[in-house]
């Protein structure tokens, strides 16, 4: 079994967002809850249409309070059983004031590992510039931290 | 302009190194004009227009006359307004992974 060591480390930085938590269950449990369609929908709160299907396409509206107008439709990218999932979808902003059909999508990534005391679970969304690589490239030597980084300086910067 | 639109081609715009130094320019003492933040920036007047209207389309920068000449400024709504939105998908997360983690852990 591999026992990662690394920190919980929770990042919003580049053109991405990650997130990593410790769930004290087994990873075939926590992989269910993932990508069985229901169990995703249960706790992620989305009444979704159908199962998940590598490079198909799956609709579904939310369930959470205030948001039960928006159907989010999940494009499956892959599915590696019990340690990788993947889709592409609209970011996770629901604004009803925004209709993001025409927007690039954002790709979720969830990857498990086993851990001490259970499952380490990292979820990645990225995507959120679509830049070519060599601008983004270019974009991001000048600082590590990229541009949501340099969003967040200078939001603070000039409040 | 965009500022009703969603965010992202606001990121797409941010997305160029000569575009977030005119950004930090303007936030530490705008507004300038097209000569002054051309001054020192190794890029020519016409490529510093050109940053300035990709900016002022998804409604980070603004200009203003001041006399004769044509000022520029930062929109500091709509880079807070980024930073939300940044800061809106993480928490949704957030609450997204709690919800799993009671899910899983019952």
């Amino acid at each position: 079994m591999a026992v990662k060591t690394q920190a919980p480390d929770d990042t919003v930085s580049a053109d991405r967002i990650e997130k990593r938590v410790v769930l004290r269950a087994p990873r075939t449990r926590v992989w269910r809850a993932l990508t069985n369609a229901e169990e995703f929908g249960t706790w992620f709160r989305v009444k979704l249409e159908g199962p998940f299907t590598e490079g198909k396409s799956v609709r579904g509206r939310l369930s959470i309070p205030g948001y039960e107008h928006v159907t989010l439709e999940m494009l499956v990218e892959r599915i590696d059983p019990e340690r990788y999932f993947s889709y592409r979808w609209h970011p996770y902003a629901v604004d009803p004031a925004v209709d993001y059909s025409a927007e690039p999508t954002t790709l979720v990534e969830f990857t498990l590992e086993d851990t001490e005391g259970g499952t380490a679970l990292t979820i990645v969304e990225s995507g959120f510039d679509r830049l070519p690589p060599a601008r983004r490239a270019e974009a991001f030597r000048m600082n590590d931290s990229g541009w949501t980084g340099q969003i967040k300086q200078l939001a603070k910067y000039v409040e | 302009m965009s500022s009703k639109g969603s965010a992202a081609p606001l990121f797409a715009a941010l997305g160029d190194a000569t575009r977030l130094r005119l950004l930090g320019r303007l936030s530490a003492g705008g507004p300038l004009s097209i000569t002054r933040l051309s001054e020192g920036s190794g890029v020519t007047r016409q490529a510093i227009t050109r940053h300035l209207h990709a900016l002022g389309r998804v409604g980070l920068v603004r200009h203003a006359r001041r006399g004769r000449e044509r000022v520029w400024d930062l929109n500091r709504e709509r880079l807070e307004r980024a930073k939300r939105y940044i800061d809106q998908i993480a928490a949704q997360w957030d609450d997204a992974a709690e919800r799993l983690r009671a899910f899983v852990e019952d």
